[in-house]
Order: C-alpha cells, then sequence, then structure tokens
C-alpha cells in the first residue's frame, strides 16, 4: 500500500475535520465534485455542510474565511490554481496578515495554493506565488516537498492561529508517492537536511527538492558529494540550518521554480552573504526559471524551470570557482 | 373596545417610537460633537495621520447601529461614527485611536477610523473599499454553522466602494448563501472628488440589487424618520431569515473626504438642494415641531455631549502613546514562528 502526495493532502483534511469541529473547507468545486484535483473527494459527503462550494470570487472566498476566523473557526480555502490567488490578494495580504497585529484577534485560516507548472498548463496554471506571499508580514508560508510534509504541515498549517499559505506543488500531487502517513513531524520552520555531502550546498523547496537531489545522487557518481537543504517553509526561512549547511561545504546554490527578480533565492544569498561571508568559498550561485511567463509546449516548458540537467551545470559551474 | 385597544396600541407604538427617535438624536448629537472636537484638534496639530467626519452622514448612520443589536455584527466604514456610538462603541475608544494611545483598541498600531473590536462584533475596517462586506458574511457564516439563528450582520459602504469588484463579489455570495447582511450605501454623491456621473452608469444604485437576487430599500439619508424606520424593516427582515438587503440613501456629505480636503469640487447646486440639508439641523426641527423636545434641553443634552467628549480627550491626552523599544515588532500570533530581522535604527547608533 502507498500514498500519494495529493492523497496525502486529502487525508489530512479529512483528520482536521475529524478532529477539529471548527475546521471547514470553502472553495470552488470542492463539494460534491471533490475539487478540480480531487483534493477533498468525498469529504462533503463524509462531513455534510462542512464543505462548501464557493461562487468565482476569489476576494469573497478570503474575505468570508477572515470572517470565520474572526468567530473562532478555522477554514481551510483550495484555490483551484495558485494563480487564481491574485484575485484574493487583496484580503490576503491586507486583511488576513494584518488581523492579528491590528487587533490581537488571531486569523487561523489556511490558504491552499495548488502551485508550480506540469507540461502543457501554460502562463496561467503554472505559477509558483511563495515569494509574493512571503513578503508580506503576519503570513506563515509552507512548501512541502514530500507526502510526509505534505500530510503534517498541512495538519500544522490548520492548528497554527496565523494566516497560513500553503504552496502544494501540483507536479508531486501522482508523482510522488510514500508506503503510509507520517506519524510524527519535524517542527514547522525547521529545515531538512535531505543529503548530507561536503562539497556543495543546494538549498531547494517543493518540487525543486526532487530536481536538486536527482542532480546531488548523478554527481555521486563523479565522486562529489552535494548536501540538499529542504527549506520545507520559505516563512519562517530556517537560516541557520542552512548557515551550518554552508560552513560544512563553503559553497552555495540555491534553487526556486519561481522567477528570480526578489524571489526566495535571492532572500536565502542575503541572508548567508550577510550572516556567513566567510564561509564561502566561492561567490553563492542561484538558480531560478526563466525570467518570462511559463510557456505552455513542453519543448519551452522543459528550459524554462530548473531541471536536475541545468542544476548539474551550475553545480559543477560552482565547483570549478 | 376594539376601537379603544387599537388606539392604544398606536399610542404605544408612537411612544416607542419617540424614545428610539430621542436615543438616535443624542447619538447623532454625540457623534458631531466628537467629529467637531477631533476636527479642532486636527487643525491644532494635536492628532497624526488623517481625521475624517460623518457630518450630514449622521441620520443614516446612527440608523444602522439602533437597528442592530448587542451580538449582532456591525462593519462601519469611514462616516460611521453615529453608528458605532448606538451600536455601542465607547467615545473613548474613538477619542484613544484618534490620539495614538497605547490603552486603546489599535494600540497606535492604527489610527482614526480604523479601530473596531472583533471579538465584540465591531470590526475594524481596512482601508480597501467593499472588503468588509465578505468578512461580515463569513462571520455570518460561522454564527449559522453555530446555529445561532436571528443574528444580523450589517456594513456600510458609499457610492464609490460599489464599483469595486469586492462588493460585487461580496454581495453576491451573501445572496448565495441568503445571509442575513443588511448593506447599507451611503450615496453622497462623491468618492473622494469623483461625482457619480464617473462612478456608475446605472439610473439608480438601487437597480443592482435585482442583479443579485437582493431585497432593496431606499431612503432619504438627510431624514432620520425615515432612516430609522427603514433600516428598522431592513434589519428585521434579515432577521427573519428574508436573506440579504440592499439599503441605498441619498445624501450629501457636508465636509471634504478628509480634514485635509476643503471639498472644493461639492458644487453649489448640490450643496443647496434638499441633498444638502443637515440631516442633525433636521431631526432637531423635528424634535422642536412634535415638541418632542425644547431648545433648552437640546442645548443641555449638547453639553453633556461636550463634557463626555472633552472627558475622553483629557484622558487619553494624559496615555502614554505607543513605545517603540516596548513594541514586539512580531506580526504573528504564533511568536515561536517569527523570525528576528535585525533593524537599523539610526538613533539608537548601532
Amino acid at each position: 500500500m502507498s500514498i500519494t502526495y495529493l492523497e496525502a493532502i486529502r487525508e489530512a483534511q479529512a483528520k482536521a475535520l475529524a478532529d477539529d469541529p471548527r475546521v471547514f473547507i470553502y472553495g470552488q468545486d470542492v463539494a460534491a465534485f471533490g475539487g478540480a484535483f480531487k483534493a477533498t473527494k468525498n469529504l462533503a459527503v463524509e462531513y455534510p455542510g462542512r464543505v462548501l462550494d464557493a461562487p468565482i470570487s476569489e476576494d469573497a472566498i478570503v474575505g468570508a474565511a477572515i470572517g470565520a476566523a474572526i468567530e473562532g473557526y478555522r477554514p481551510i480555502i483550495e484555490m483551484q490554481f495558485a494563480d487564481f490567488s491574485t484575485p484574493g490578494f487583496s484580503q490576503i495580504i491586507n486583511q488576513a496578515a494584518t488581523l492579528f497585529w491590528r487587533t490581537n484577534v488571531p486569523c487561523p485560516i489556511t490558504i491552499r495554493l495548488p502551485s508550480g507548472g506540469t507540461s502543457g498548463s501554460g502562463p496561467f496554471h503554472s505559477q509558483s506565488m511563495e515569494a509574493i506571499y512571503a513578503h508580506y508580514p503576519g503570513l506563515i508560508v509552507m512548501t512541502p516537498a514530500t507526502v510526509e510534509d505534505a500530510y503534517s504541515m498541512l495538519l500544522e498549517a490548520v492548528a497554527i492561529d496565523d494566516p497560513v499559505i500553503f504552496c502544494e506543488h501540483k507536479y508531486l500531487y501522482y508523482h510522488l508517492k510514500a508506503p503510509c502517513l507520517p506519524s510524527e513531524a519535524m517542527p514547522v520552520g525547521k529545515a531538512r537536511i535531505a543529503r548530507a555531502g561536503r562539497d556543495l550546498t543546494i538549498v531547494a523547496y517543493s518540487a525543486m527538492l526532487h530536481e536538486a537531489l536527482a542532480a546531488a545522487n548523478d554527481m555521486a557518481g563523479e565522486g562529489v558529494e552535494i548536501e540538499v537543504v529542504d527549506l520545507r517553509t520559505i516563512k519562517p526561512l530556517d537560516t541557520d540550518t542552512v548557515v551550518a549547511s554552508v560552513a560544512r561545504t563553503g559553497r552555495l546554490l540555491c534553487v526556486g521554480e519561481s522567477w528570480p527578480w526578489g524571489g526566495v533565492t535571492a532572500e536565502v544569498i542575503a541572508r548567508v552573504a550577510t550572516e556567513g561571508f566567510g564561509l564561502l568559498d566561492a561567490p553563492p550561485q542561484r538558480l531560478n526559471a526563466k525570467d518570462t511567463p511559463i510557456p505552455y509546449h513542453p519543448n519551452l516548458w522543459s528550459v524554462h524551470r530548473p531541471t536536475a540537467r541545468s542544476i548539474i551545470a551550475a553545480a559543477r559551474n560552482l565547483l570549478r570557482m | 373596545m376594539l376601537q379603544t385597544l387599537e388606539s392604544c396600541e398606536k399610542a404605544e407604538a408612537v411612544s416607542s417610537f419617540r424614545e428610539r427617535y430621542l436615543k438616535a438624536f443624542r447619538f447623532m448629537l454625540l457623534a458631531r460633537v466628537l467629529d467637531d472636537k477631533m476636527a479642532s484638534l486636527y487643525r491644532g496639530g494635536k492628532i497624526h495621520g488623517g481625521v475624517f467626519l460623518g457630518r450630514g452622514q449622521e441620520a443614516l448612520s446612527v440608523s444602522v447601529g439602533m437597528a442592530l443589536r448587542k451580538g449582532d455584527i456591525f462593519a462601519p466604514l469611514i462616516r460611521d461614527g453615529a453608528g458605532r456610538l448606538a451600536f455601542g462603541e465607547p467615545v473613548l475608544d474613538a477619542v484613544r485611536t484618534y490620539l495614538g494611545s497605547a490603552l486603546g483598541p489599535m494600540r497606535g498600531r492604527d489610527g482614526n477610523v480604523h479601530r473596531g473590536r472583533p471579538r465584540e462584533g465591531l470590526f475594524p475596517m481596512i482601508s480597501h473599499l467593499g472588503a468588509m462586506i465578505s468578512v461580515v458574511n463569513g462571520a455570518l457564516l460561522a454564527r449559522r454553522f453555530k446555529k445561532m439563528e436571528g443574528v444580523v450582520g450589517a456594513t456600510c459602504v458609499g457610492d464609490g466602494a460599489t464599483s469595486t469588484g469586492a462588493f460585487h463579489e461580496a454581495i453576491n455570495q451573501a445572496s448565495v448563501e441568503k445571509l442575513p447582511l443588511v448593506l447599507v450605501v451611503a450615496n453622497n454623491q462623491y468618492a473622494y472628488s469623483t461625482p457619480t456621473s464617473r462612478q456608475f452608469a446605472c439610473a439608480d444604485l438601487a437597480d443592482k440589487a435585482v442583479g443579485y437576487g437582493v431585497g432593496v430599500h431606499k431612503v432619504d439619508g438627510t431624514d432620520l424618520e425615515k432612516c430609522l424606520q427603514t433600516l428598522e424593516e431592513a434589519v428585521t427582515l434579515a432577521r427573519e431569515g428574508k436573506g440579504p438587503r440592499l439599503v441605498v440613501a441619498q445624501l450629501l456629505r457636508l465636509c471634504g473626504h478628509g480634514e485635509h480636503d476643503d471639498a472644493g469640487y461639492i458644487t453649489p447646486q448640490l450643496k443647496q438642494s434638499p441633498l444638502g440639508r443637515d440631516c442633525l439641523k433636521e431631526a432637531e426641527e423635528y424634535l422642536l415641531r412634535r415638541v418632542w423636545a425644547d431648545a433648552e434641553g437640546i442645548r443641555l443634552w449638547r453639553e453633556e455631549a461636550t463634557r463626555e467628549v472633552e472627558q475622553a480627550v483629557v484622558t487619553a491626552q494624559h496615555e502614554p502613546g505607543p513605545d517603540p523599544y516596548q513594541e514586539n515588532w512580531s506580526a504573528l500570533a504564533s511568536r515561536y514562528l517569527s523570525e528576528r530581522f535585525e533593524i537599523y535604527d539610526p538613533a539608537a547608533g548601532s
């Protein structure tokens, strides 16, 4: 028996609904249909009245979640695609993210963003939006890369008293499997050493973790030992684990699927440069998607985002510096 | 016999309406006195940031607050000082927030009209127009989950907000969920400086209700009697489960957008039209006409309101502002997840 990343997300929501009467799910097509990706399959039947279809109104969906949170509820919002969270952006950053700071009343909402690229999805069904949400104070941003994290971090997201942007990667939905659901988890905000090494540190998260691991395994054949850090949450960002890894390897490559300008990779490098400059044996490097909208055609898409192949090239270059 | 009973009931209804009218009038008076005081403190340089008055909109606003009960939800907008008082917001909350007292509900973190006590059903507005409507919807949805019946949520917007996507999404959402929402539109003829001719092209904002499947009420916002009756009716219908209501009031803002604005764009024709009537003066004349109050009584009420406001100002002026060195600078309720960002502080020389 095995469980996919997507099933883990479904199971986490089922458990949250079962364990806490304050939890409900609100989003487009989430009820009888079970969600565009079936992440809420059968939940409307199992938890009648607690899984609600919403009109195509992302602003009002988030606004309603905030109102329910003020009343003590813990809504889970499904944005059908991360890309469609932009019409709800104002409510997320202006209302949800500021509520506690302004009023001392917490805003425990979880906003699930089916994120990232899959072949053929094009400019409006492929975006990775973690960096723009992380920019705003008052939000937690999770980017689980494993089945275990998808499950345990979603449960944590619901339990946390703050608004959580839960970036679940669509590419991992069906590809990634685990033998069973986890019974324990690392604390929120702690990064994980996904692979130990001594020659170079690759910092990655979400689907890019798997590209980084594939690159590291490939290079192990050449006698290069790459350490791979999985950030798990990009806000808070576990700078300590990253700096400690760079202290071991002296070299840093950051990989992110989102665009380069001002993103997560830029933030990681800024922090390592300010807190661990002396640990670096070479200039820190980064790899991101190209600075264009996300292309539809697989020929274009396959080189638009970082892959194991482009990571290997960047790593080789960095090792020569 | 039957006739006597009927006339008795009628007399009781009149007496009860008289009580409500008098109560509403005194909240309007208090709101006007409070506004005037804040404007004067602003001109004296005693208030940081803006001051936003409700002058000319008190009759409508107070009627919203009067129609609601404890346990209801109210998300006021910038010109709802009177409605806030009627809903139960203490004068001191307003004054402390304007003067930046650390003891106010917003503790200096937010100011002026951006205040409230969400746990007591008074939601603090953000600046983005139309944004509070769906928040009230969500709270009403939560009340439905809790199986609480007879709860109403009311929120106020201006004519400008009716052009936002947030307004459209939220009124539609309320209608789909058949929520007990009362959405009050104060058509005060200008959104900041933009006249309604540049805001919408429908004949009447009330026509929008049809498109959403929402019940509608129209009212002259300068007439307290009509406002009280209309809001009472709208709130009662929402409370009875008849679905969301849209209330559209016609009036004129008798001040600038904020005290920084001289409102030179408001045309003299509008000021001299029936819309330009001051609802407070109209209500005062109504009281005198019906001999429900005399000039001396009103003068005493005004004095009482002035004392209350002055007392709140004295209290708040003696209170400390927020201390930046005691501030925890964390936006998270889960403090354990807060990141430490070093802040360069030239004053501390670090």
